[in-house]
């Protein structure tokens, strides 16, 4: 761990404020940051400690939504009874991630900005554009088995390692985040970014900005979701391929999809057209499949990644399965639906 | 000493339960010293070359931080091979830590930086700018072994691949049913839960006492001594608790060294954890590269077997394990043909992990049964039943026992075997497709190799204390040798009290190959025989009875007889009248005459049911029965615990656990816990294990044969004979992942 | 002894007892409980929140102590493994596992049973899936598993057959 100075903010202005030094880093959970400094990955010059800012919580939006607040832990929010009933696939994918104890200490605005988790990256030892730019992507061409199929670049093909973020992605989360100029809001679409010839950027998230909650619409798919997650063990261990899925029926006819697919991009991969292409259609396998293949036909293998197109392509069918009927995959019986 | 007594065969829980639960029991890096310093060791970013140059100014500008240690500013160390040498190491040169510039593999030590607290060295350790130049290298075994070499000198206390025998290559062709595959089985790390660390208190003029992360406090002693220059008697190594080793803890790491060297270097006690990180370059289960050739008649008896094997072993030590030899010995074959080979690596020395040599090569073997089985079109089990064994074949000795055919049918029984349908894709629930697939195991039933020593005392506070400097890794060493010890004086196990991990304790070999219950249990009988001499002796001077008249002995608590004025007096009177405590130690060796007479092993039989989702290819191991054959079992409950363990980490072989290196960089990259799965919690389904007892005598003197490894062994197989059944695909590379599973 | 002179104060308590302690911000809570309070029950297993063998309980909440910054919970109530017997008496859970041998080199253990300690807290686990789910994250290379499902179990069943 390099040597920085430690600020513990005690109000939302007085950390931004703090923020306002090059190399500045917030910490809130510091489950990922902390651990990134103890890689010497991470080597902020000031901490701004906001843990204790009151930015917890859960609240009622009056369209019908919910608010997180953007240092409310994980587990806070998967075990909340209205999350449970209003984005059960938000509780879902959260409780497929990490660990009880990580949960407990992981906040929304920390998810949000969770680093990948690609060996290179995490080891100062190698060359890494997203940790040290221009100095290669040893990746490609190497041990790449974790590593993204879709909206890769040249120069990075790390994957985003979230499950909270794929099931936002799926919601059509809105971020609010706040900086010295005033607060704005980022449509979680927007939120992360693909890696192209800057992936030492991860996200929207202006330098000077704070993330303060994450607001989910009200509820569209009622039991019609499921959170998939496929990995190497049957817990505690990031997805090969995770995907969130959501289903608007009627009348036997499905009126809107939502499929976002997790450990397969640089961010929460959502395809449009492909969701579009199952509106007006039976939940059937066929439709399913149709849509899967389109979502993966842009996708480039690398070599040890190069199964995750037809898996990533069978899960999609999976999910959509399960949220077709109603039975969202169970993250502690550990057989698939 | 019969089984059903006191004590003996009893499942006690382990003695040293409640110091563990309570976090009392203290780790090689929880024993603290006054001033105590912290190491932190620096990692080579190459694979191989040499240092150009070292800057320090950095770390040591780190408020904290006191020394930065290299190979240009160490103290004198030993300079030739042999001062490294360790009592278990295979043949060859051992590296030397801080030697010289030279970079051997990836993440080599060097350089340690030294600081007052942890923090300033951890934080150190990472300013230290080291400049390399590189040279080329190779880290890939499937290059590697297009030199394969036979090693020239043998391993002493592994045997070597036997002489094949008959004619395997006319058998073979003549036959009608047989296969021929390639396997392969990948790198593996030990993983223990505690991190390699040493804590050395100098206790000044050249004298410490080093808390190391051992399987062998006196080895390390030993290596300490010689590597580093101190007199044996002024080198203390004490390693009472273990957090699990596997192997990984046979010869001394070289964090003890670097610990050792920087208190020597600045006369204070220190303190060196290795990273998670690092200790992936201490030592690995090596990769395999393996063909099998098995043919049979129609009714399924064995016409012909080989078996050949390429290994990794380092640039500068040849690593040798037991790897094709079980294809000559768990089946009857006349025509046999072996090849063990190895191929080198720029890599550390591979070295033992539970089963060495039978985790991979019973694997192969009993996943190319399987594949007879179906060319056969015979029963998985039955196929073993018609190839039934009692003699080792490879060389030529009667068994002294071999339950294995109990063990079968026990297992069988229990798993439910007979309901099972023959072909694969012919069991299904929804989506899962059900797999059941056995295998059966073999281990080596070891005794040490030298002779192994245990004190037994009746002390004056009236407790029985066994000491011997052997180590409990998590195997409950503590508690068999109470029970053993129990049992000899009739006393309950509460009233004994064991010291070991304490290389000032009597003699023992470093732990591991399952011998240690065999051998230093057999050392505490004999001590307790002695000792109960001692006290009758003692008992005769207290009451001056002289000469034959008024025969004594020692029963439970006290030594009865006739001659004594209340026909009894307790052992407590005696050491009070003794004005001391009284000791015995006791000896076992091994049994050089039997070893020639016959040969000894232990067997397993393993079923196991998965479930394999049919698109997805996730893989569910829902049950394992295990059903041993090791002789006679000292304490049912941890022994228990002993193969549901090596089960588990059967799971991890079969389905987790690969080293993945980048052979661009010679560096494994996925060096941590995140990245190099074993089994979680959610991974593990129903375990039973069935003990199939046999009174074997001849095996040790206890009739003791160890079960450190068997649980592991077959464990493999059976499983990826189940993914086969229940998928119909045959995945010959292990671990079976889901992108094996997907693609094939 | 050396102090850091970067260390600022900083109030814990730690199994009951009140400590005013100074640490730099850089010293994890698992490294100031091992190495300034001695309290090593706590273990060192990865250092980066992959294992579970330094889980203690941070205002009643199982957490990795390894990935916590001490300075960050000033105030803090802070229980570890060597704060759950009562007296001579040891708290459920450990004498379950002594008793169902769910531990063999015992040092995954203390954090096993913190963990198992904030499970049973958390009164999220319904059945023994949900326990093995909700006990991944603390591994155990010696493979105890099934027996410290066992334990918990025998605890979570023991406590609903209490409260019912």
């Amino acid at each position: 761990m390099n040597r920085f100075s430690y600020v513990r903010a005690t109000s939302l202005d007085e950390a931004l404020s703090a923020l306002a030094v090059p190399g500045a880093a917030i910490l809130a959970g510091g489950t990922n940051l902390v651990d990134l400094m103890k890689y010497d990955v991470a080597k902020p010059a000031r901490l701004v400690d906001i843990s204790r800012l009151p930015l917890g919580g859960i609240t009622a939006l009056d369209d019908g939504g919910l608010r997180l607040g953007a240092l409310t832990p994980n587990a806070d929010t998967a075990y909340d009874a209205r999350i449970q009933a209003r984005a059960p696939l938000l509780a879902s994918a959260i409780l497929a991630g990490a660990s009880a104890q990580l949960r407990n200490v992981a906040t929304t605005g920390g998810n949000l900005l969770q680093r990948t988790r690609c060996a290179y990256f995490y080891d100062p030892c190698m060359p890494c554009n997203k940790r040290e730019p221009g100095s290669g992507c040893p990746a490609i061409g190497g041990v790449n088995r974790m590593h993204a199929i879709l909206g890769t670049s040249e120069a990075c093909i790390a994957v985003h390692p979230s499950d909270m973020c794929v099931a936002l992605a799926a919601l059509d989360a809105r971020i609010n985040v706040e900086s010295p100029g005033g607060a704005r809001v980022i449509p979680i679409a927007e939120f992360h970014r693909l890696p192209g010839d800057q992936p030492q950027t991860d996200s929207t998230l202006g330098a000077d900005e704070i993330i303060t909650s994450v607001d989910l619409p009200a509820d569209r798919f009622g039991p019609h979701h499921s959170y998939l997650k496929l990995r190497d063990r049957l817990s505690y261990a990031f997805a090969l391929v995770s995907v969130a899925a959501g289903l608007r029926l009627e009348d036997g006819v499905i009126v809107e999809a939502r499929i976002a697919l997790g450990g397969v991009a640089h961010k929460p991969w959502r395809d449009r057209e492909a969701e579009a292409l199952l509106v007006g259609s039976a939940p059937d396998r066929e439709a399913f499949d149709h849509a899967a293949r389109a979502i993966l036909a842009p996708a480039v293998g690398r070599g040890g990644n190069d199964y995750k197109i037809e898996l990533a392509r069978r899960a999609v069918v999976r999910a959509l399965s399960q949220a077709a009927a109603g039975a969202p995959q169970s993250q502690s019986d550990k057989k698939v639906r | 000493m019969a089984d059903g007594g006191m004590a003996i065969g009893k499942p006690i829980s382990r003695i040293d339960g409640s110091k563990k639960v309570t976090g009392q029991a203290l780790y090689a890096a929880e024993y603290d010293a006054p001033g105590l310093l912290h190491a932190a060791v620096v990692s080579s970013r190459i694979a191989k070359g040499k240092i150009i140059a070292i800057d320090a100014i950095e770390a040591l500008a780190l408020p904290g931080v006191i020394a930065v240690l290299t190979h240009e500013n160490r103290p004198h160390v030993a300079a030739f091979r042999y001062a490294y040498k360790d009592t278990v190491g295979p043949p060859g040169g051992p590296f030397k830590p801080l030697h010289d510039g030279k970079i051997r593999f990836a993440d080599q030590p060097v350089a340690v930086v030294i600081g007052e607290n942890y923090e300033a060295a951890r934080d150190g350790a990472a300013l230290v700018r080291i400049t390399y130049e590189e040279e080329a290298f190779e880290t890939d075994l499937d290059v590697a072994k297009a030199e394969p070499f036979k090693p020239k000198l043998p391993r002493i206390g592994v045997k070597p691949a036997p002489k094949s025998r008959g004619d395997f290559d006319a058998a073979f062709a003549a036959a009608a049913i047989k296969i021929s595959a390639a396997y392969e089985t990948a790198a593996q790390h030990h993983n223990a839960m505690e991190l390699f660390a040493t804590t050395v208190v100098w206790e000044g003029e050249d004298k410490i006492t080093v808390y190391d992360k051992t399987q062998g406090s006196q080895n390390v002693q030993l290596y300490l001594k010689q590597a580093l220059g101190f007199k044996l008697k002024n080198v203390r190594v004490v390693n009472a608790f273990v957090g699990g080793a596997f192997g990984s803890g046979l010869r001394p790491a070289h964090s003890a060294f670097l610990a050792t060297l920087a208190a020597k270097h600045l006369k204070r006690s220190v303190r060196l954890v290795l990273t998670r990180a690092q200790m992936f370059s201490i030592t690995y289960r090596a990769d395999t590269r393996q063909e099998i050739a098995l043919a049979c008649d129609a009714d399924g008896r064995l016409l012909a077997v080989r078996h050949a094997c390429v290994a990794a072993t380092s640039k500068n030590e040849d690593q040798q394990e037991t790897v094709v030899n079980w294809a000559g010995l768990a089946y009857a074959c006349e025509n046999v043909a072996f090849d063990y080979q190895l191929a080198r690596v720029d890599t550390p020395t591979p070295g033992d992990m539970r089963a060495p040599g039978a985790a991979v090569g019973v694997h192969v073997l009993e996943c190319a049964m399987d594949e007879l089985a179906y060319a056969a079109g015979i029963d998985p089990l039955e196929l073993r039943l018609r190839n039934w064994v009692e003699h080792d074949q490879n060389d030529n000795l009667p068994l002294t026992s071999k339950a294995q055919k109990a063990c079968y049918a026990q297992a069988a029984q229990r798993f439910g075997w007979s309901e099972r349908s023959f072909g694969p894709r012919t069991m299904r629930d929804g989506q899962d497709l059900i797999g059941w697939g056995m295998a059966g195991g073999v281990w080596d039933a070891f005794v040490a190799p030298v002779p192994t020593r245990a004190r037994v005392t009746w002390r004056r506070d009236g407790r029985l204390e066994v000491a011997a400097a052997a180590s409990d890794i998590g195997t409950g060493t503590y508690t068999i040798l109470a029970q053993i010890a129990a049992e000899a004086f009739g006393v309950p196990v509460e009233q004994v009290e064991v010291w070991l991990g304490d290389s000032t304790l009597p003699f023992n070999p470093v732990e591991g190959g399952s011998w240690m219950a065999a051998s230093t249990g057999a050392a505490v009988a004999r001590a307790c025989d002695k000792l109960k001499v001692a006290l009758v002796k003692a008992a005769r001077k207290q009451f001056k009875l002289r000469g034959r008249k008024g025969a004594l002995s020692v029963s439970r608590d006290a030594v009865i007889g006739e001659a004594l004025p209340s026909r009894a007096v307790s052992l407590n009177e005696i050491v009070t009248a003794a004005g001391q405590d009284i000791t015995a130690t006791g000896t076992t060796l091994p049994d050089l005459a039997g070893q020639r007479k016959h040969a000894s092993y232990v067997h397993s039989a393993v079923f196991a049911e998965v479930r394999v989702d049919e698109d997805l290819g996730v893989i569910r191991v829902k049950r394992i029965v295990s059903a041993i054959a090791a002789g006679r079992i000292l304490n049912p409950k941890t022994a228990g615990s002993q193969i549901i363990g090596g089960v588990v980490m059967g799971i991890g072989q079969a389905l987790h656990e690969e080293a993945q290196t980048d052979h661009r960089f010679g560096k494994v990259m996925n060096h941590s816990f995140q990245d190099y799965h074993i089994p979680a919690n959610a991974d593990v389904g129903a375990i039973e294990v069935i003990f199939v007892q046999e009174h074997d005598p001849d095996v040790s003197p206890l009739g003791v044969k160890g079960v450190g490894e068997i649980g592991l062994v077959g464990v493999t197989a059976a499983i990826a004979n189940a993914v086969f059944h229940a998928t119909g695909k045959r995945i010959r590379s292990t671990p079976i992942t889901i992108d094996k599973l997907i693609s094939a | 002894m050396y102090e850091d002179p970067s260390a600022i104060a900083l109030h814990l308590t730690v199994n009951g007892e009140a400590r005013d302690l100074r640490a730099a911000p850089w010293v994890t809570l698992l490294d100031l409980l091992r190495e300034t309070l001695k309290l090593t029950g706590s273990k060192k297993g990865c250092d980066h929140g992959q294992c579970g063998a330094c889980t203690v309980m941070i205002d009643g909440r199982r957490v990795n102590s390894c990935l916590v910054l001490a300075v960050t919970r000033d105030g803090a109530e802070v229980v570890t493994i060597e704060g759950l017997a009562e007296g001579g008496t040891l708290h459920p859970l450990q004498q379950a596992f002594i008793d169902h041998d769910a531990l063999q080199c015992g040092y995954c253990t203390p954090g096993q049973i913190c963990s198992a300690v904030g499970l049973l807290a958390e009164g999220n686990a319904h059945c023994r899936d949900d326990v093995r789910e909700l006990m991944s994250g603390n591994l155990c290379r010696c493979g105890a598993y099934t027996h410290i499902v066992d334990a918990i179990e025998m605890v979570r069943l023991g406590a609903v057959e209490a409260a019912a």
